[in-house]
């Protein structure tokens, strides 16, 4: 590795959320249930969400966790058989009321996913294309908006003279920070992870990680992750699945150093067979 | 769920505190053979606890360098972590108590050559407080004892008390007959060692009830005000 890592991370400790000092809620959660047919994926869980923010959430495999995510702009509509219980509210408003439209949802809260999926288009066009579906066709001011959001996603410099190649073109990292730009581009106010760093080699991986550490300030963010040093290293609110129930929820320092449940000790040790 | 599956880390771990184990109980034995050193005026046994501390200082660099290797190497989280971070408290503690079995038996060296002016009763008395907390710290350690670590840090103030008088009984001493000035001060320094060494068993002890509870607190009652001569 020629480059000397920056790894903000660690040097602004002092940044991190401790308890009591959490700021506004930005989702509140409450009671929420998921079935997938007669299976109970989501078990009653209570959350709340803090604005600019990073919310880790971890488990072992098939705990709920990317259920849940799903959950939080209604991306499980999508899928046959599910019902949902309980409510989700975002700046108070539960989002599974029938008046909510669904399309402005996942504007405000925008999802990325486990593999980089850009659309085989070109850069700029992948950028631009939510914005245009949301009815912006003035040539200049998507110019504006894809400049911004993949300098904002960290891109800018390394594609800002081939915009019109084919966004296949670029490394995995580059194309999940270009899908985290896509998101930007629609001015969202909550970034959902799924999983975004399990395509990517080490390297990408902690660019991904400052590029979440920076935009913080500005959006919330909540990050499911198998990787659990991950979770340790970026977020500042951990919450741990298990069998569809959230098990324990706390600052990250106090959930890896001492948590209360000793299932969730068991899984952060890793002595969960 | 509980189902072990870190076997080589859990192996690695417990190596880790074995090895504090056995540093903790090769230090406890240097004050104690320091003691019998003084107390039998025995020159030989206190050259053998000098030649002795580069054990320690192995035995101090082997687990340090096995504690960073587990953080660097395995990522240990929740308790695992405090484990790991005791154990490298606990470490320099033992180092440090070894260090003053050492000046002890610097101490009984140059007390061979002297005639006691009265029979040593309070020193021995406070070297098996001492020495008793390092050893009951230790098996807390080893047995995840909370009680025995609280019940550790509350024999400091026994350790203390006695120190206090015996300090003020020394100094009587010196003030009454200045020829015993020399023999009491380092009688003085032998107490103030063994006060030091219960200190760090009371460390050692607070960090106990760390690993296993992970919350830091000062479990001695009182803080030490009592004067502290300087080497």
């Amino acid at each position: 590795m020629s480059e000397l890592m920056v790894r903000p991370t660690i040097e602004r400790e002092s940044d991190r959320a401790i308890a009591g000092e959490a700021g506004t809620i930005k989702i509140q959660v409450r009671n929420l249930h998921l079935y997938y047919g007669n299976f109970h994926a989501l078990k009653g869980i209570n959350l709340d969400i803090y604005a600019n923010r990073i919310t880790a959430v971890i488990g072992p495999s098939g705990c709920g966790k990317s259920t849940f995510l799903r959950c939080l702009n209604r991306m499980n509509d999508l899928i046959e058989g599910v019902r949902v219980e309980g409510e989700v509210l975002l700046d108070g408003v539960n989002i599974y009321d029938s008046s909510v439209d669904v399309v402005t949802l996942r504007r405000r809260v925008g999802m990325v996913f486990q593999k980089p999926n850009p659309f085989p288009k070109s850069i700029f066009d992948n950028v631009a294309y939510g914005p245009r579906i949301h009815g912006i066709k003035d040539k200049r001011k998507l110019q504006e908006i894809v400049e911004r959001a993949l300098k904002d996603a960290g891109l800018w410099d390394e594609v800002k003279d081939r915009l019109h190649r084919s966004a296949l073109e670029l490394s995995g990292g580059q194309q999940q920070r270009l899908c985290i730009a896509r998101v930007l581009a629609v001015e969202p106010e909550v970034i959902l992870l799924d999983e975004p760093a399990s395509a990517l080699d080490p390297t990408a991986t902690l660019r991904l990680e400052d590029l979440l550490y920076e935009l913080k300030s500005k959006y919330t963010i909540v990050i499911v992750t198998h990787n659990m040093q991950q979770a340790a290293r970026i977020s500042d609110f951990t919450a741990f699945f298990l069998n569809g129930e959230l098990i324990e929820v706390g600052p990250t320092d106090k959930i890896f150093t001492r948590p209360d449940d000793p299932r969730t000790e068991a899984y952060i040790t890793g002595r969960f067979g | 769920m509980a189902t072990v599956v870190r076997k080589s880390f859990e192996e690695q771990l417990q190596e880790l505190q074995d090895d504090l184990l056995r540093m903790g109980r090769f230090v406890e034995g240097a004050v104690a053979k320091a003691m019998r050193a003084l107390i039998n005026q025995d020159v030989n046994l206190a050259n053998e606890v000098i030649q002795e501390d580069d054990i320690a200082d192995d035995l101090d660099v082997e687990i340090f360098t096995k504690a960073m290797k587990l953080l660097a190497l395995q990522q240990p989280m929740a308790r695992d972590l405090r484990i790991i971070g005791t154990a490298l408290k606990i470490v320099t503690d033992l180092e440090r108590i070894g260090d003053h079995a050492v000046d002890i038996a610097k101490l009984a060296r140059i007390l061979s050559k002297h005639k006691f002016f009265k029979p040593l009763v309070d020193i021995p008395k406070l070297a098996d407080l001492a020495l008793g907390m390092v050893h009951n710290s230790l098996q807390a350690y080893i047995n995840r004892d909370i009680e025995l670590a609280i019940q550790v840090c509350r024999e400091d103030d026994k350790v203390d008390e006695l120190y206090e008088s015996l300090f003020e009984e020394l100094v009587g001493y010196m003030e009454r007959d200045p020829s015993l000035v020399e023999q009491a001060t380092y009688l003085l320094f032998v107490a103030y060692f063994l006060e030091r060494v219960a200190d760090h068993a009371t460390n050692m002890a607070e960090f106990v009830f760390f690993a296993e509870t992970g919350r830091l607190e000062q479990l001695a009652r009182s803080h030490r005000s009592r004067p502290e001569p300087t080497p």
